[in-house]
């Protein structure tokens, strides 16, 4: 215990004379969690459109002022003709092509039925597909629009219309940002926490330091704990930050369900993620390598986490890839406990899994790690 | 007289896969002694000395140290023995008072022990100016003479020397040597390599190491008398000129 003791004095005074690693402690969570719930966005905007209007019609030019009017496209130029407009496409000017008909009003009105014709650059599906499916629900409208204007409303509909509300809980506004917001929290959290252990202890083994260690009556555990209690200080601390400062005060997300239960599974989950950076580290012999293996861990699991791309939608190979990733569990409960309120019961069986992740890591470590090679 | 042994070692090897680093040692390392242990680069000193200290496992052969196993018991020889390694391993970004602390600490020293041990060390180490700064701002030399006295900080019984004054000016490769001699009067059984055949002649004893082997063992002057040399260069010169392997 008091070996302990004074291994940790010396780690805290390492880490607070290390001033660009102190002075990163601070800035990476303040400045990410500023910049990237702001910027990675799945709200499309500015979809740059060319329209094709055949009939310069009051009619088609009530459509595109609709059609800009919403704020998702930007009216990039108006073209002659359909081979003009896709050229834009081609040289990625364009991500979509709306070609209105001639006699477009006419036939709306007479024949009570036209054609639109939209071509989307599919190279960004996700933008092709939220393209087109914006624009379908402005022409859905504008077309209710002209039947309220020539069709009498009957008395009675011939035709049966199921209506669809809708009400979104625990993110009523559906704002992007209480989703991501969170999300990122962990990924920082994962990222400084995992990547600084496992970077110091290996530059000990580059200057030579550990032999002096290793040549001492040190116990392993004493050795692996001395590592861990101060990078999971700076871990909470790194939270604490994001979660009080940033989180509310910029983005006013307040934790719905409990504050405790939240510290708790990141207590857990920190010391869990720093036993696999000490696990990496005892595999590794430099900082270099370090580097390496934990951005190929840090990629997997924040890609298969489901901070970007729900899980449930991926198929069943990787669906098991990222429930074997412990980032996905605390990616699962920040988002229960901040937006939902979940209490313990709720995540009782997350908590299980992050006890198994932390102890199947720090007993790899501590027995991977040897003073006697 | 009755020389009490503490080290202990009969038909050591290493093998790195197909390579043997140290290819079947035997000797005795008495109480109090202060023992060189020579040879070129790449002869298998420090592999030799690893196996000793309880950080490398051997291949094969036995070795006590302090009456305990190489091979079971590395945690009892790590509580007995200090280590310098080639390598300078204090903490330059800690102080020397703070380094003082953490080994004094680490080998259960006491507070009350690692205050008096510190002003101690530092005040024959003429440093009391310097306690509260970088270790890593220190002239080699100085960080040379902390690390050794860091190193025997809990009185071991046994302190192993890998090159400790690679680098050092004389003046304070004289001052090196009579902590050196201050510690083996304490008792503590100095183990040194060296390459500095000046402090060969320091020793009580010396065993040459060629190519993994040791090719000879005695104090220097029956060395001298042994291959009718005038000095300690000579006797390395011949001996290390049969060696086979190319220095590292």
């Amino acid at each position: 215990m008091k070996t302990l003791i004074f291994l940790l004095q010396k780690e805290f005074k390492q880490i607070f004379r290390n001033k660009i690693l102190l002075a990163l402690i601070f800035i990476i969570p303040v400045v990410q969690l500023l910049i990237f719930p702001l910027a990675a966005d799945y709200e499309m905007k500015n979809i740059s459109i060319v329209v094709v209007d055949h009939d310069h019609s009051p009619y088609s030019r009530k459509l595109i002022s609709k059609i800009v009017a919403s704020g998702y496209f930007n009216l990039y130029a108006s073209a002659g003709s359909f081979e003009e407009a896709f050229r834009f496409i081609e040289n990625d000017k364009a991500d979509l092509v709306l070609e209105i008909p001639k006699n477009f009003e006419r036939e709306l009105v007479v024949e009570k039925s036209q054609q639109l014709f939209i071509a989307a650059n599919a190279i960004n599906g996700i933008k092709a597909g939220l393209g087109g499916a914006y624009i379908n629900r402005i022409i859905v409208d504008f077309n209710t629009d002209v039947r309220l204007e020539w069709i009498q409303p009957e008395r009675f509909n011939a035709v049966p219309v199921i209506q669809v509300t809708s009400s979104n809980r625990f993110n009523p506004g559906m704002n992007y940002r209480f989703f991501m917001v969170p999300g990122i929290l962990v990924f920082l959290v994962t990222l400084v926490a995992s990547y600084m252990c496992a970077l110091n202890t290996v530059r000990e083994k580059e200057i030579g330091t550990i032999e002096q260690i290793n040549v001492t009556p040190i116990k392993k555990y004493q050795f692996i704990l001395g590592k861990l209690i101060p990078f999971w200080v700076i871990g909470v601390f790194v939270f604490t930050v994001g979660l009080f400062i940033v989180a509310r005060l910029v983005y006013g997300i307040i934790p719905l369900g409990s504050i405790t239960l939240l510290f708790a599974y990141l207590a857990v989950y920190l010391v869990a993620m720093l036993g696999l950076g000490l696990l990496v580290s005892t595999y590794c012999q430099t900082q270099q390598q370090v580097m390496f293996v934990m951005f190929f861990f840090m990629m997997i699991f924040v890609l298969m986490s489901g901070l970007f791309t729900p899980i449930e939608s991926m198929p069943a190979w990787a669906y098991v890839i990222a429930r074997c990733n412990p980032v996905t569990y605390f990616m699962e409960v920040i988002r229960m406990v901040v937006l939902k309120g979940s209490r313990l019961a709720d995540i009782r069986l997350h908590f299980i899994v992050m006890f198994g992740f932390a102890l199947l890591f720090n007993l790899w470590a501590v027995i991977h790690y040897k003073k006697t090679t | 007289m009755q020389k009490d042994i503490v080290i202990q070692v009969n038909n050591l090897t290493k093998c790195f896969g197909d390579f043997t680093a140290v290819d079947t040692i035997s000797f005795e390392v008495y109480r109090g002694e202060v023992f060189g242990f020579l040879g070129a680069n790449g002869a298998g000193k420090t592999t030799a000395m690893r196996m000793l200290c309880g950080l490398s496992t051997p291949t094969s052969g036995e070795a006590a140290i302090a009456g305990y196993d190489v091979y079971r018991q590395t945690e009892n020889i790590k509580k007995s023995i200090g280590y310098m390694s080639q390598k300078f391993s204090l903490y330059e970004d800690l102080t020397v008072a703070e380094n003082i602390k953490l080994f004094g600490g680490i080998y259960g020293l006491t507070n009350q022990e690692i205050k008096e041990k510190s002003a101690q060390l530092t005040g024959r180490l003429y440093m009391n100016d310097q306690r509260h700064k970088m270790v890593g701002s220190l002239p080699l030399g100085w960080k040379q003479k902390l690390a050794f006295s860091i190193a025997i900080i809990h009185q071991p019984k046994i302190v192993f020397l890998d090159e400790p004054t690679g680098g050092v000016d004389p003046v304070t490769r004289r001052q090196f040597w009579n902590l050196i001699y201050d510690a083996a009067a304490q008792g503590i059984t100095v183990f040194i390599t060296t390459h500095y055949m000046d402090e060969a002649e320091y020793c009580n004893r010396i065993s040459m190491m060629v190519d993994g082997k040791i090719k000879a063992l005695d104090s220097p002057s029956n060395l001298k008398r042994q291959f009718s040399s005038g000095s300690m260069y000579e006797v390395f010169l011949r001996l290390a000129r049969g060696a086979q392997r190319t220095s590292d």
